[in-house]
């Protein structure tokens, strides 16, 4: 049996005797407003909702409180609560967040917190947008197509430094902030022919997957539309889960665009050395 | 004419989570006419918030384990109320299950060589979790869902059903509802493969989200079929219980794994106090072998913290109720201390627990790296569920298959961390196939337009009660409900207050018929929790008699007034059926004896 206790390091806690966590947050004002848009596909309005404020509150927990206090009714998507499942996307005070993520001590309680949905996407009520498209632009991109196993088991081998590289695109959530922000879809509308940086992450997973033997390079050209893009890095910055949008997945895949289509050297060489991809 | 929309499949899957995904997948490759059906948008299930890992035994990191050893650590954390031949079936079929999902695309961590990298985990004597990082559920569905949207299965999103419809003793469909527009959809079908997950929502402190309502167990008792172990729910020993708004979120056993710790408020490492007879010959009883178990040395124990989550949860609230908790009602879960044996400690956590260091720093303010974690019981998972045959998944009610969480018997009286995953593969698969078959063996069958009427008029009931009048509000007799659940139904239990909980569920039950909502039938909120309020109601008296029916303590279900394990009890599940006079009644059925040759197992791994 063990005697010896082992204390946690107590530097950081402030605490002496006792384990106490720290919570630095100040006191947060007792209620606040929400301005939260109301409406369907016609149309809507902000309306204001006053609901009380406890510590460490997330928007979507103030967004709670007003659908079980006074609009039983107000439409909202939501499901793990932890940034874990990109349900929750909506734009509070006009940016692209997950509400379950989005302090309340982030924000200026003082004058009313704007929820509003997403704007890139058709609404369907209240906070919720038909996001279909989505769903449906994932099935016009070539499935995965492993090489042949490494193993007689049918197994293969990988490298963690290798599999590291595509773990980062394969960490995105699909909330869609990215596809919300992009102002190729926002503000220009081109979902026939752009297939925006969601699913521009999601080619990078596959093309850069260590086993992947389809080659996408043609379709992103031309069905998926890369060229739309011109790096503006708004999708990166709103990105919940850190991935580096552009620099990691869309400039890469750029290049092989051009590596494939512009690069007359590149063209020649590749007639000869046909079978597998970079 | 009939105010809804027809679709015709051959199986019907009704979850969208793992088990759902596999068992669309499975009946589709078997020829079947595939409809799936799912609460959420694709992707959004509870699978994506699996942490830990997959439980399988493909002896990458340590070539002493083998499904035999995976089997006899399956039993003995179920304390053996577990269906065995699921569990034998389990421990057999992981190991394909999941290279199988790396032929789909999944990326797992790599040993060093270059195969699947696997992990401790509580209960499982060899490092056994496929994982990345601490996100394996969100690569699962993932690479499930990615697979599915390409074999013609046809995806009906945001969808619930409210009722199984049959035809002479045998399922021949469901009415349900789409979230948008508030339409109702008929799915006529020869099968149905119910993979809905769990019951979490019946309690007020939860890891689970507003899907966990009970839906496939409700539904599949009210058409019939048969429920067992519904007393058995587990509570994980850390969920987050600071600051408020967070509390229930859950913090993974790869902390501990990993080499986390449990500390009281003083700082001592209580796990140590009270190791069970039955895991002491696995069980480390010093700080420095706990130590080097997580660090890969074979020769080691593993330490207390990774003792089955039922009776961690109860040491953790032992320790609380006796004055030694942290200021906010837990304990403290310590990884930071490691940075005193290893280097790189703070890089190699982050890499490690990625989503556990960045939901503490955004959510609590609290850096894991440098700072303990205040955490305490969280409802999380529930054994009990559909009964199932072993080898097939068909419940009791013909056409009627069930997966995953929402059904019985693999994990008995507790499961063990990494096993819903590997479950949800094993079994999603196979009730898919069975499912597929019984479908194509099977003539069609009629649907009773007279069920059909009598479900969508008891879903438009809310809107015709309207809301305010003297009706309480849907949001608020859920929340009465997962009060009392958690005050009376929850870690520790006693006769009185169960009998008390069911005064109020049948008080609640009430008010839930007069509920009344507000507004129309799009996307409205109020409307579809008013619907899930029957099905979390009939849950919660199902986990209750049980619970009162089983005078013993055992696994997830503990019992202050009968604390001790009763062999007599060992050899029963709990059944329950909904009698003819529309009573829910009880029975026990003893458990089948095991073969010799999983008994023999059983023996060598003690």
């Amino acid at each position: 049996m063990a005697t010896e206790t082992l204390k946690p390091d107590l530097a950081d806690t402030g605490a002496s005797e006792e384990l106490e966590p720290p919570h630095r947050q100040p006191d947060p004002p007792a209620t606040a407003t929400f301005r939260v848009w109301r409406g369907d596909r016609e149309g809507g309005q902000l309306v204001d909702y006053t609901t009380s404020v406890s510590p460490g509150m997330v928007v979507l927990d103030a967004i709670h409180q007003i659908q079980a206090d006074q609009a039983n009714d107000l439409a909202v998507r939501w499901n793990c609560k932890a940034g874990k499942c990109g349900s929750c996307s909506a734009e509070v005070n006009g940016m692209p967040k997950l509400m379950c993520m989005t302090r309340l001590s982030e924000l200026p309680l003082e004058k009313p917190v704007t929820v509003e949905p997403m704007r890139s996407f058709p609404p369907v009520k209240d906070l919720v947008t038909d996001v279909s498209w989505n769903f449906r632009v994932k099935t016009r991109i070539k499935p995965f197509r492993p090489r042949a196993p490494d193993a007689a088991d049918g197994t293969w081998r990988m490298t963690q430094p290798d599999v590291d590289r595509v773990q980062e695109f394969r960490k995105c959530i699909e909330c869609f902030l990215c596809q919300d922000v992009c102002h190729v879809l926002r503000d220009h509308q081109l979902q026939e022919e752009f297939i925006g940086p969601r699913f521009l992450v999601h080619v990078a997973a596959l093309e850069m997957h260590p086993l992947d033997v389809e080659d996408r390079v043609a379709d992103l050209r031309r069905a998926h539309g890369i060229g739309y893009c011109n790096i503006t890095k708004c999708c990166t910055q709103v990105c919940p889960e850190h991935i580096t949008i552009t620099d990691n997945a869309i400039i890469p895949l750029k290049e092989r665009v051009v590596d494939e289509f512009f690069d007359p050297l590149g063209r020649v060489l590749k007639v000869f050395s046909r079978g597998g991809k970079a | 004419m009939p105010d809804y929309q027809t679709f015709d499949h051959d199986v019907l899957v009704v979850g969208a989570g793992g088990a759902g995904l596999r068992a669309a997948i499975a009946a589709s490759a078997a020829g079947a006419k595939v409809g799936l059906v799912c609460k959420s948008l694709l992707g959004k299930a509870h699978t994506v918030m699996a942490e830990g890992g997959v439980a399988a035994a493909l002896a990458n990191v340590d070539d002493r384990d083998s499904w035999r050893v995976h089997f006899a650590d399956t039993m003995r954390g179920g304390q053996y109320l577990n269906n065995w031949r699921m569990a034998e079936l389990h421990a057999r079929e992981a190991p394909d299950r999941v290279r199988e999902l790396e032929a789909w695309g999944a990326l797992f961590d790599r040993t060093p060589d270059g195969r699947i990298l696997q992990r401790n985990f509580g209960g499982h004597k060899y490092p056994r979790l496929a994982h990345v990082g601490d996100r394996t559920g969100l690569e699962m569905i993932r690479t499930l869902q990615d697979h599915a949207v390409y074999q013609g299965i046809d995806v009906h999103m945001e969808c619930t059903l409210v009722r199984l419809l049959t035809d002479g003793g045998r399922v021949a469909g469901a009415l349900g509802y789409d979230r948008e527009r508030g339409r109702f959809r008929l799915f006529r079908c020869r099968a149905i493969v119910l993979a809905t997950g769990g019951i979490g929502r019946a309690y007020s402190i939860t890891s689970n989200s507003w899907e966990y309502t009970g839906d496939g167990q409700a539904l599949a008792y009210g058409a019939g079929a048969a429920l067992q172990d519904m007393e058995f729910v587990q509570f994980h020993p850390t969920g987050m219980i600071w600051p408020p708004s967070v509390r229930g979120i859950l913090v993974t056993e790869g902390v501990r794994g990993e080499g986390g710790v449990l500390l009281n408020r003083q700082g001592k490492r209580f796990m140590f106090d009270d190791i069970p007879e039955n895991y002491r010959n696995q069980t480390a009883d010093n700080e420095e072998e706990g130590w080097r178990y997580t660090q890969g040395d074979k020769s080691a124990r593993r330490p207390p913290e990774l003792l089955t989550r039922d009776h961690v949860a109860r040491s953790i609230l032992r320790e609380v109720r006796e004055g030694r908790g942290s200021p906010h009602g837990g304990v403290f879960l310590d990884i930071a201390w490691i940075k005193r044996r290893l280097p790189q400690a703070r890089e190699h956590i982050i890499k490690k627990l990625p989503s556990m260091y960045h939901q503490f720093k955004q959510l609590a303010d609290i850096d894991i790296t440098t700072t303990p974690m205040e955490v305490g019981p969280t409802t999380h998972y529930v054994m009990g569920g559909i009964r199932v045959d072993g080898d097939t998944q068909r419940s009791t009610l013909p056409g009627l298959f069930a997966a995953g969480e929402c059904a019985a018997g693999l994990h008995g009286a507790n499961r063990l961390g990494g096993n819903s995953l590997s479950d949800l593969l094993v079994f999603g698969k196979r009730a898919g196939e069975f499912a597929a078959a019984f479908a194509r063996e099977h003539a069609g069958v009629t649907v009773d337009s007279g069920q059909v009427e009598d479900a969508v008029r008891c879903a438009l009931a809310p809107f015709e009660r309207g809301a305010g009048a003297d009706g309480r509000g849907p949001y608020q007799v859920q929340q009465d409900l997962q009060t009392m659940m958690q005050e009376l139904v929850g870690i520790v239990r006693t006769e009185p207050e169960m009998a008390r909980a069911l005064d109020g569920i049948a008080r609640l039950a009430e008010q839930a018929r007069q509920v009344g909502v507000a507004g129309n039938r799009e996307y409205n909120p109020g409307w579809h929790t008013a619907l899930d309020l029957p099905n979390l109601l009939t849950i919660s008296e199902a986990v209750t008699r049980a619970a009162i029916e089983r005078r013993e303590s055992r696994g997830g279900h503990f019992r202050e007034d009968f604390p001790e394990k009763d062999p007599t009890w060992g050899k029963f599940n709990i059944v329950v059926r909904r009698g003819s006079d529309g009573r829910m009644q009880l029975s026990r059925e003893p458990i089948p004896p095991l073969p010799a040759e999983l008994a023999a197992i059983i023996e060598e791994q003690k």
